[in-house]
């Protein structure tokens, strides 16, 4: 078996037993990246000489039995919205095409120290703006199992990695579904852990009520491993949650009798493409058999959540993007102005794309004198009945399951032009940010060719409970997800 | 919820944003579209609902005033378009 079939965990045992150096692997990716990454498109910017010598490093280390990290040498790719340290971080605009951060994000920080190798910065929508990672500066990325079609996003590059094999995992973030609903479209496991849980320093703001760091994986034992080296509180954002993350990885045993799950009617239902349900229900055939008691639930205010995360998360974004003013960083404007409004208006202008500029426009209205009440302070409310919603959930069920996208990868032009439709896509993902709690997307099957995702939503900070059922689901289902690519 | 140029053209000023004429359009109706959607959530009764800004609050996080290493002004005007002796560059304002 070729070393880029196998996933991150295996990797990491081998190159610890020395039974394969990190160049080796590293090299093995490289090598794949280069016969793959002319279709797929996957990365924006790749970091091999970077990653030779870090694997280098690591396998000096070894040799002189030195401790060199928990995965030394196990190769990731990262979403580039996450600050790496003197390497371009672009959050896929042409604002910040030639920045080079002074910082790491604590996330990287923390998968660096752990002695993985970064093969380079994975393609996203702009700012983790989308849904099908079209909205990049640098082009789109193709999904591996059908290069006509989008790979979901905004993490679409992660996404696209791993399931090209590009990559053995990856880094993505979710806002409103960007690590799940990419994940589902390309056939991997991809988690948006609790708010709080991960660290958001460095990592490039777009809805900060929302936005969290995730694990891409190619299969739930490496999903675990990845959350548990990333989790955890850091001084550094006063948002993260004081408290030591469990054990992930070794909690995964399979046995989940006696579990009680809800299918969320509103999510599960009309506005689903048919396949998709039919795949989805395969799964909760197979989490039955599995011992897992299974009902219907119905949470009303589900129904208002996309319109409610439209408001929030464009709002948020209105105020956190108006720091790119092409004086500190960034890009600035080439014309020749007359005053800095100038400068600023052509500034912001050229340096964003569409999708940037509308959510800008959407959240500036939403905020804006005269409407805030009706649209911003009212999708804050719609927001905490979604909370009592899931609260009420959680006294009956230990988890709560839908697909993870209403349908497969669509085609690459089919949705741009129309954002509304676009915005369809996150329906079954949103609630679960507006809530900040966990949920994960783990293959259930394939809709003519396509994979299909499942989604596992918990209480705040029982990540441990839906990897173990996305566990059990993943050993009960055993799918072959290699793409033909 | 239809929007006019109007509009549009008061929204990209407060954003600073400098947009065509066609772009003004297209916003227009892009805008209207998205904003009719989510109208559905004034149907709601909220009138004894609170409002959520954080999902997992967490009140008065404090931290050691420690001192510690700071940005040099070489690192903090790298990235910069336009700096000259360790200042930001700008238009004339005055």
């Amino acid at each position: 078996m070729e070393l880029t079939e196998k996933d991150a965990l295996t990797l990491s045992k081998l190159i610890s037993k020395r039974e394969v150096s990190s160049k080796e692997v590293v090299d093995a990716y490289l090598n794949r990246i280069e016969k793959v990454e002319p279709v797929i498109h996957a990365f924006i910017n790749l970091s091999a000489e970077l990653a030779r010598k870090q694997a280098l490093e690591i396998d000096e280390k070894l040799s002189r039995g030195e401790e060199a990290g928990r995965y030394a040498g196990v190769p990731i790719a990262i979403k580039d919205v996450l600050s790496t340290k003197s390497f371009h971080t672009t959050c896929a605009s042409r604002m910040l095409e030639n920045f080079i951060p002074i910082y790491d994000a604590t996330a990287v920080r923390k998968v660096f120290n752990a002695g993985c190798v970064m093969i380079g910065k994975a393609n996203m929508d702009e700012f983790a703006m989308g849904s099908s990672t079209e909205n990049s500066y640098f082009g789109v990325t193709r999904n591996p199992w059908d290069t006509n079609r989008v790979p979901g996003g905004s993490s679409g590059g992660s996404a696209a990695a791993v399931a090209a094999r590009e990559a053995p995992w990856a880094l993505g973030s979710d806002t409103g579904g960007s690590i799940r609903q990419p994940a589902a479209l390309c056939g991997i496991v991809g988690l948006k852990p609790t708010y709080g849980l991960v660290s958001r320093y460095g990592l490039v703001a777009f809805a900060s009520s929302l936005d969290q760091v995730g694990p891409m994986t190619l299969n739930v034992k490496d999903c675990a491993a990845l959350l548990g080296l990333i989790a955890g509180h850091d001084p550094l954002d006063s948002t993260s949650i004081p408290r030591t993350p469990d054990e992930y990885l070794s909690g995964l045993t399979g046995d989940v009798r006696g579990l009680k799950a809800g299918v969320v009617k509103e999510i599960s239902g009309e506005g689903i493409d048919p396949d998709v349900l039919s795949c989805f229900y395969k799964g909760i055939g197979a989490l039955e058999e599995c011992g897992v008691h299974v009902e219907e639930v119905t949470l009303p205010s589900f129904e208002y959540a996309l319109s409610a995360y439209y408001i929030i998360a464009p709002a948020e974004a209105s105020s956190n993007l108006a720091r790119f003013d092409g004086i500190r960083y960034g890009f600035r404007t080439e014309c020749d102005c007359a005053d800095i409004w100038e400068m600023y208006d052509r500034t912001r202008s050229e340096g964003f794309g569409g999708e940037v500029k509308r959510r800008i426009m959407l959240g500036t209205y939403a905020l804006s004198a005269g409407y805030y009440e009706a649209y911003y302070a009212q999708a804050q409310k719609i927001r905490t009945l979604i909370i009592r919603d899931y609260n009420r959930a959680w006294d009956k069920f230990d988890v709560l399951l839908s697909p993870t996208s209403p349908t497969t990868a669509f085609k690459i032009g089919e949705k741009i032009d129309d954002p509304l439709t676009m915005y369809l896509s996150d329906i079954c993902t949103i609630p679960v940010n507006l809530a900040g709690i966990p949920a994960i997307s783990v293959p259930c099957g394939f809709s003519k060719g396509l994979p299909v995702g499942f989604q596992i939503m918990g209480p705040p900070l029982e990540e441990a409970r839906i990897l173990n059922v996305a566990y059990a689901l993943e050993q009960s289902l055993n799918l072959d997800m290699r793409p033909p690519v | 919820m239809a929007i006019s140029i109007e509009d549009v053209e008061h929204v990209a000023k407060l954003a600073r944003i400098y947009l065509t004429e066609e772009e003004k359009e297209m916003f227009r109706k892009q805008l209207s579209d998205v904003l009719e959607h989510a109208r559905v959530i004034s149907e709601v009764d909220t009138s004894t609902v609170e409002p959520t800004s954080h999902a997992i609050p967490l009140s008065n996080v404090t931290r050691e005033d420690e001192v510690r290493e700071s940005l040099t002004v070489e690192e903090a005007t790298k990235n910069a378009p336009w700096s000259d002796g360790g200042a930001f560059t700008v238009p004339k304002i005055i």
